[in-house]
């Protein structure tokens, strides 16, 4: 009962102190699971993130259902989920609030009209991140004598291609992508 | 209702289900739903909420849709969405955690990955041209003209944000205050001056 609650509190934390996306939250996460509680050595820490990287979801959802997990079974998993996300679903609930009831103001306007451009800005940062990482040249598998990943690079404007032209579904384009890549593996 | 929780509950959950390579992905996914298919949610709206669900502490991603669900269908629909986006991480990592370590050393998983985050890149690269188009329509009060005092406001804001998260490392959450803040500034000069441009 006392892991369970300690697991709530630890995640609860992280939940309420992760400002800017999952890779901001990691130094966080390291600091209540291995150095705080040692519920993980610090490669156990260095396999969850890259697991978290491999699959769907938050990176401090994930990190929460795995530590749980490992801490005290599918309980834990959920309550360390669960404090994970308590903060956000009350602050963010109360900005939804103020946000519809406030819209209508010249200073709130003014305000979101500002961070719009912003907003844009760092999904075009981490989307050029994410686009550096996957035409990373220890990536590739065909041509590794080429200074970047060229499957990668065909695959990638393709994708940009098929959203572009045809509206294609962003999800379908996701699964297409990681297809294609995985035949022409098997083929070449 | 009972249908809009049910498409609600079932979009987030899909959508969520792919969300590979951090929370900015699941804002083409949100887009694409609520906007494009469902339109739900207008173009200028979803850019609102992306900004409250960054500017909030926690996962972007969850962030997003329990302003979604909210907008759709208030306290009920947010507590839906969220649902929704953390059953998918929740199911695949506690049965990945079983065989965790052969699932990160298979070649074929990570070729598989590693296709799927070109895609990833593809797609945000799509939104983002996208979400420029909104930004720098023309606007009535543009009267036609190209250049403008507010797009090139918006140009600097967005250029400024951009070297300083990338190049200077700055923190997201200190870009946002910091555009907050010239916001609420402008706001403030404009109501002093009392001109009409808004």
């Amino acid at each position: 009962m006392k892991l369970l609650f300690d697991l709530f509190v630890s995640f609860f934390q992280i939940g309420l102190l992760s400002f800017g996306g999952g890779y901001a939250a990691m130094p966080l996460i390291r600091e209540q699971v291995v150095d705080l509680h040692g519920w993980l050595s610090m490669s156990g820490f260095g396999d969850i993130i890259t697991i978290a990287e491999m699959t769907p979801g938050p990176v401090a959802i994930n990190c929460a259902t795995f530590v749980g997990i490992q801490v005290a079974g599918i309980p834990g998993a959920l309550i360390a989920t669960l404090g994970c996300i308590t903060p956000a679903c009350i602050i963010v609930t109360t900005l939804a609030y103020v946000y519809y009831k406030y819209k209508g103001l010249e200073t709130v306007k003014a305000v979101l009209a500002a961070l719009r451009p912003a907003i844009i800005a760092m999904i075009a940062s981490a989307g050029l991140s994410l686009f550096e990482l996957a035409l990373a040249p220890e990536g590739s598998f065909v041509w590794t004598e080429a200074p970047f990943n060229v499957v990668a690079l065909a695959v990638f404007i393709l994708a940009f291609i098929v959203c572009r032209r045809f509206k294609a579904n962003p999800i379908w384009v996701i699964a297409g992508s990681g297809l294609v890549t995985f035949c022409l593996f098997l083929i070449f | 209702m009972n249908k809009k929780l049910f498409t609600l509950f079932f979009a987030t959950l899909k959508i969520s289900a792919f969300t590979f390579g951090g929370g900015f992905v699941i804002i083409p996914l949100l887009r694409r739903k609520f906007v494009e298919d469902l339109k739900w949610i207008d173009e200028e709206e979803m850019l609102d909420l992306i900004a409250v669900a960054q500017s909030s502490p926690g996962a972007v991603a969850v962030n997003a849709s329990i302003l979604v669900g909210y907008r759709v269908a208030g306290l009920l629909g947010a507590f839906v969405s969220v649902l929704g986006t953390i059953i998918p991480p929740l199911f695949i990592i506690s049965v990945i955690s079983f065989f965790y370590r052969a699932f990160r050393d298979n070649r074929f998983v990570n070729v598989f990955m590693a296709g799927m985050l070109c895609g990833v890149a593809a797609v945000i690269l799509d939104v983002v041209i996208s979400m420029l188009g909104i930004l720098f329509k023309n606007k009535e009060k543009d009267k036609g003209r190209f250049i403008t005092f507010d797009r090139v406001l918006s140009l600097i804001l967005l250029v400024g944000a951009f070297v300083a998260n990338r190049y200077f490392k700055i923190n997201i959450i200190f870009i946002i205050l910091a555009c907050a803040l010239f916001g609420v500034a402008r706001s403030f000069y404009e109501k002093k001056k009392g001109g009409n441009r808004s």
